[in-house]
């Protein structure tokens, strides 16, 4: 018992992925500002950005109070429990249980299904456009996302167990490795920035048109709740992607290269994009991304 | 979703600078109609002209715009010199020129960033205003401020360029020839932003001329007004320079204009360092006398006009500012209907608004159409209102 609690409350699970998804959070901030000829803030910014938070006043909308306030911790409790059920498969992959891909998979999509709860119940027409955005973009950038997980189970010899994926990966090699592994990764890439909500799919908060849309409202701790649960995302999905395609060689060093690999490539999309519209990102993720994703599906059925 | 829902952009909101109210009528993600309410940063810069002599107007109006700094007090002095018919000095003239085209180049760049930033594309919007920067150190140099520059005079301009200042604008300009560049390489071939921009916010050429919009924004739906061309002032009589018109009408036309003008803005500099006469500055002006003149300029964004009238004694009798996003940003009825909220976004920004050089202020009667309002009243209102917030709060 009081090992499962250290493993959810500090290693691999909360304290752990927050400190690294604050830190990976940096170098994004870190490195877009270097791209875009400013200075960028110091590492230790998006801790004191929390921090501040908490200490600010919660303003709740009239009506709303339970709903409001809990989904933020929703979202939170099911993004840690990706990250410690994702950590302990890393290190001990033969005690991960049967079905644990599933149980990521659905878990993953809880946060978005927070942000869209607490924005619907706040009552404001921007957080409302937010959530139907949001809505929409969870609709849109599932189906090639699990089209591509699936490409890394059929990959993996059908096992749907995070540690046996693992496994058969460490005696096969990578799953990146073959064609349908690649096209599968590069879907999975996209969705990624999709689910990070960040450009060019970040029409949900896009600040320009509908100011932060779905969490206009929010403040102090439920806002800070929403950041921390944004930030152990960001450690979160990249580990997923590497557990699923580039498994080979997990030690610490190789492990902490290829996410800074992945994280680079996150930069550099969003800071070489605009923000898509809503229905162009709905029509790019149902029209090629699909495509693309079902043709990495047949390959790999075909061994390639 | 099929009922209306208003979104407010405004009064204040982080898509524009300036306080300015769109209120966006939708369903769902579809923009049905548009109210425009502007009037916020209303200061009432035409009365205190009627207060201040003819020399003090100059940096008074140069304060109206803090983008198109000079189109003002340029346009100013070009009406008070058709009131008491000066000629100023070649040298003048030049001088006029370069600094209001060195003003198109930092307006646009501005404009440029913006956008970027309205389509969520940060990147563009950092490096269109790291690129924006030499520009303004020139302005310090030259004039010894980077926005308020105060370079116009009745009958002339306040201070010269040095011969070692205008190696510098040379080089400034080399620099920047190859920023456009890759500006232009970079917007026009990324298919994101055509996705983005292309057939958005779409006006016609006659919904151009219906509207009377003014500058790029007309321009760029195919209308050929420039008042560089058509009324030329200034020294743009004198080099060689052409009006960038574009067809389509939509926001990437519009960015298209305002990139290709960056070009013809270095070239009219470039030209306008090569020509400029040696000799005086200033025609040095004792005395206005009685009339009227009427003064426009090609500003960043379009006409600026100016009517000033005298009655031979220092001040003005009347004075009478349009600034050209009046004219301009009454076009998003039209052209910001019909897209989506993210259409809207760019579109409303699209005409290059600058809100406070438009403000106006006219109590109409509902049933007679009366104006019941004067400046006095005004004040006497104001005062009022401070008496009345005094005393809720107790004091």
């Amino acid at each position: 018992m009081i090992k499962l609690l250290f493993n959810y409350l500090i290693f691999p699970g909360f304290l752990f992925s927050a400190v690294i998804g604050f830190l990976a959070g940096w170098l994004e901030r870190k490195i877009s500002a270097r791209i875009q000829w400013r200075k960028g803030p110091p590492w230790y910014q998006n801790f004191v950005d929390f921090l501040k938070l908490l200490g600010k006043e919660t303003i709740v909308p009239q009506g709303a109070k339970l709903t409001f306030l809990l989904s933020p911790f929703m979202g939170l409790l099911s993004v840690i429990l990706v990250s410690t059920i994702l950590g302990l498969s890393i290190r001990l992959p033969l005690e991960s249980f049967m079905g644990d891909l599933i149980v990521v998979l659905y878990l993953l999509v809880i946060p978005a299904i927070a942000l869209i709860v607490g924005a619907s119940s706040s009552g404001n027409p921007l957080a409302s456009i937010g959530a139907s955005r949001e809505m929409k973009l969870v609709l849109a950038y599932e189906l090639p996302f699990i089209l591509s997980v699936i490409t890394a189970v059929i990959k993996s010899g059908g096992a749907i167990q995070l540690g046996l994926i693992l496994n058969h990966q460490l005696s096969f090699g990578s799953n990146i490795i073959s064609l349908s592994g690649v096209i599968a990764f590069i879907v999975a890439i996209i969705c990624l920035q999709a689910k990070l909500g960040l450009v060019p799919f970040d029409v949900s908060e896009a600040e320009q048109e509908i100011m932060a849309g779905t969490l206009i409202e929010y403040s102090g701790l439920p806002l800070a709740i929403f950041k921390l649960t944004k930030a152990i995302l960001l450690y979160t999905i990249p580990v997923l992607l590497i557990v699923l395609f580039l498994g080979k060689d997990l030690s610490p060093a190789f492990l902490v290269a290829k996410y800074i690999g992945i994280l680079l490539v996150i930069i550099l999309i969003k800071n070489t994009n605009p923000r898509l519209r809503i229905d162009q990102t709905l029509k790019f993720f149902w029209g090629s991304a699909t495509i693309l994703a079902i043709v990495a599906v047949i390959l790999a059925l075909w061994g390639y | 979703m099929s009922h209306k829902v208003i979104i407010p952009i405004g009064p204040y909101h982080p898509l524009q600078e300036e306080p300015e109210f769109f209120r966006l009528y939708v369903e769902g993600e579809k923009v049905v109609d548009i109210d425009i309410v502007i009037g916020y940063m209303h200061r009432g810069i035409e009365e205190l002209c009627e207060h201040k002599h003819f020399d003090q107007v100059s940096f008074l109006v140069e304060r109206i715009c803090g983008i198109c700094s000079t189109s003002h007090p340029f346009a100013y002095v070009n009406a008070m010199e058709d009131l008491a018919k000066i000629k100023i000095p070649e040298r003048a003239l030049y001088i006029r020129t370069i600094i209001a085209e060195m003003e198109r180049l930092h307006s646009h760049l501005l404009w440029l960033g913006l956008a970027g930033h309205f389509i969520g594309y940060n990147t563009i919007w950092m490096w269109a205003w790291r690129y924006r920067e030499p520009i303004l150190d020139c302005f310090e140099m030259i004039t010894g401020n980077r926005n308020h520059y105060a370079m116009m005079k009745i009958g002339g301009v306040r201070r010269d360029i040095e011969d070692g200042h205008l190696s510098a604008l040379k080089k400034m300009l080399d620099e920047l020839a190859r920023a456009a560049d890759m500006f232009y390489g970079a917007v026009m071939d990324d298919p994101v932003i055509k996705a983005r921009l292309k057939g958005i916010g779409v006006l016609t050429k006659e919904q151009a001329i219906e509207w009377s919009v003014v500058g790029p924004t007309a321009r760029a739906s195919g209308v050929n007004i420039d008042v560089r061309k058509d009324d030329p002032y200034g020294a743009y009589d004198k080099v060689s320079w052409n009006v960038i018109v574009e067809k389509d009408g939509d926001v990437f036309a519009k960015t298209r204009v305002r990139i290709l003008e960056l070009y013809e803005s270095i070239r009219i500099i470039r030209q306008c360092i090569e020509k400029m006469p040696k000799g005086e500055i200033d025609a040095d002006i004792k005395e206005i006398p009685a009339g009227e003149g009427i003064g426009h300029v090609e500003a960043p964004r379009g006409e600026c006009f100016h009517y000033v009238k005298s009655d031979g004694t220092n001040r003005p009798l009347r004075h009478k500012i349009r600034a050209p996003s009046y004219m301009n940003v009454a076009s998003n009825k039209v052209a910001a209907v019909g897209g989506t909220i993210s259409d809207a976004a760019i579109t409303l920004a699209a005409v290059d608004p600058c809100y406070c050089c438009t403000e106006r202020v006219a109590v109409i009667q509902k049933d007679t159409d009366k104006k019941i309002m004067n400046g006095w009243d005004l004040i006497r209102l104001s005062q009022e209102k401070t008496e009345r917030l005094r005393r809720g709060l107790g004091f």
